[in-house]
């Protein structure tokens, strides 16, 4: 193995683990029981954030490397993308069996009733496809009409983001961050496309 | 304190078998909140009051005091936890005012001076739809009314929360939705019903300051919203008082907020509730019921009115 080489699987696998991290932490918590006194919601909160986090992250990757340089960053959008995935899709574990137990009455009035949990299941539903063709083979299978399906991270962006601003209660400022940082995302690709 | 309050296991706490306030299972490793001088007699010789007490599983004396809804101190459960333990409750003045024959600005020992406190075991049911079951010590507030003599024209009561900024950091961030200070209300003969409860303590022991200390309200039949914490502030008037959370959203939040499974939040379902501690693989999801189980004491509070439109 060249030394290059060596670099760029010790640089994959540090961020591998950085963004497995969250997990470990809330993991260490559960297990110290050291969540408060509603672990339960610590818990799909802590999922929910990490996996909005990781999104914005997979946003930014094409940003970085057009106004930063950053190339080598591009090398790990497919881990990016496949991490809020998960996440996400441990969000909605976490709140179907932590939350409602699996009871099913409730989970049928939760996505009736609750709009931002319609949003945010919509959004998951989305990324299904995105995370099933994100395999080089698929890519490849795909040609043209994988660049085009991959722009659904787009919507997806933006019903994530719904459901997190549809669950303010008082204090904003997250949400806030959060709107701003997905505004440059897009709004820089917005630019460039009119520039084109 | 904060190594203190992330203890490993909290054991469940029985239901106390003697009306003696003292007995109350408190893990050596978790604060206790003394209060001032002149109200610990007071607290130690408060009495059980068994009919108003419910016979639930009280929730353990560590989750009442890290979960948290008093947003002053921060919009996490667990904010007021982590920064009120500094916050001055003594001394402390509660103004009287408004259509009262003896209206002032009190002394928070003159104001408790004549009333003896009694022990009550209520269930909370919050609006986010969760609920605890706590021992609270304090005297209804019916009595505190009387004293102060309220004309004719007192038709409301409304209750102000300290305004502090800098004990209060939520107070000073521009990005809140709620105008400070906090303000709550009730009718006058919802103030007088003999469930509604002045806490000074919980759990045999003064309130912790996360929790409201050193004087707030608690009306069991609604949102915990209503039960206003840290109260500077009591003001009788002909009119119905504006209240911080239907202020910022009247479409969610109404004067009223009686608990009510049969009207939704716009944005959840109020028909079902977590009862905390709730196991993990096995949430304690309960019914949620009318008024908070308390129907029989005051449904009739609000007969021949549409709790969908008052809600």
């Amino acid at each position: 193995m060249a030394p290059g080489e060596r670099m760029g699987l010790l640089r994959w696998w540090l961020i591998f683990l950085l963004l497995l991290l969250p997990l470990g932490v809330l993991l260490e918590g559960l297990l110290t029981n050291d969540l408060g006194a509603d672990p339960a919601k610590y818990i799909v909160k802590e999922l929910g954030f990490w996996a909005i986090c990781w999104l914005w992250l997979t946003l930014a990757v094409t940003p970085a490397r057009k106004f930063l340089g950053w190339r080598w960053l591009t090398r790990y959008r497919r881990m990016f993308g496949l991490y809020t995935f998960f996440y996400a899709v441990l969000h909605l574990l976490a709140f179907a069996t932590f939350l409602v137990g699996w009871r099913w009455d409730i989970l049928l009035t939760e996505l009736t009733k609750r709009p931002y949990i319609v949003v945010g299941s919509l959004a998951l539903l989305l990324l299904l496809p995105l995370a099933l063709t994100s395999t080089q083979g698929m890519q490849r299978r795909l040609g043209k009409r994988w660049k085009k399906l991959h722009t659904l991270i787009y919507p997806v962006s933006l019903l994530v983001l719904l459901h997190f601003v549809w669950q303010i209660r008082s204090d904003f400022l997250q949400q806030l961050i959060f709107a701003f940082l997905l505004a440059i995302l897009l709004g820089y690709r917005l630019y460039l496309k009119r520039c084109s | 304190m904060q190594a203190a309050l992330s203890v490993a296991a909290i054991p469940m706490v029985g239901l106390p078998s003697l009306a003696d306030a003292a007995d109350y299972d408190i893990p050596a490793d978790l604060p206790r909140y003394k209060g001032p001088q002149w109200l610990q007699p007071k607290l130690a010789d408060a009495l059980r009051n068994s009919a108003l007490s419910t016979r639930e599983t009280l929730a353990p004396y560590y989750h009442a005091i890290t979960h948290n809804n008093f947003y002053e101190f921060g919009t996490d459960k667990r904010d007021p936890v982590r920064y009120a333990q500094k916050f001055k409750t003594d001394p402390w003045k509660v103004e009287i005012s408004g259509e009262v024959a003896r209206p002032g600005n009190y002394d928070l020992e003159d104001i408790l001076a004549p009333h003896a406190l009694e022990d009550r075991v209520y269930r909370l049911r919050c609006v986010e739809a969760w609920s605890m079951v706590i021992p609270w010590l304090g005297f209804p507030l019916a009595d505190l009314i009387k004293r102060f003599e309220p004309t004719t024209k007192a038709k409301y009561v409304q209750f102000t929360t300290i305004l502090d900024k800098e004990q209060m950091s939520e107070q000073r961030s521009s990005f809140g939705t709620i105008d400070w200070p906090y303000v709550e209300g009730l009718r006058m003969d919802e103030a007088m019903n003999p469930l509604t409860l002045m806490a000074v303590g919980m759990y045999g022991n003064a309130l912790p300051p996360q929790n409201g200390a050193p004087l707030r309200l608690v009306v069991p039949w609604k949102y915990g919203f209503k039960s206003i914490k840290s109260i500077v502030r009591i003001h009788f008037s002909e009119t119905m008082p504006e209240t911080s959370w239907n202020i910022t959203a009247p479409d969610e939040y109404g004067f009223y907020a009686n608990v009510n499974p049969e009207v939704d939040h716009p944005r959840w379902t109020q028909a079902t509730e977590r009862r905390l501690p709730s196991g993990l693989l096995t949430p304690n999801i309960i019914d949620t019921l009318p008024f908070n189980g308390y129907a029989d004491q005051v449904a009739h509070l609000y007969k021949g009115m549409d709790l969908t439109k008052w809600f």
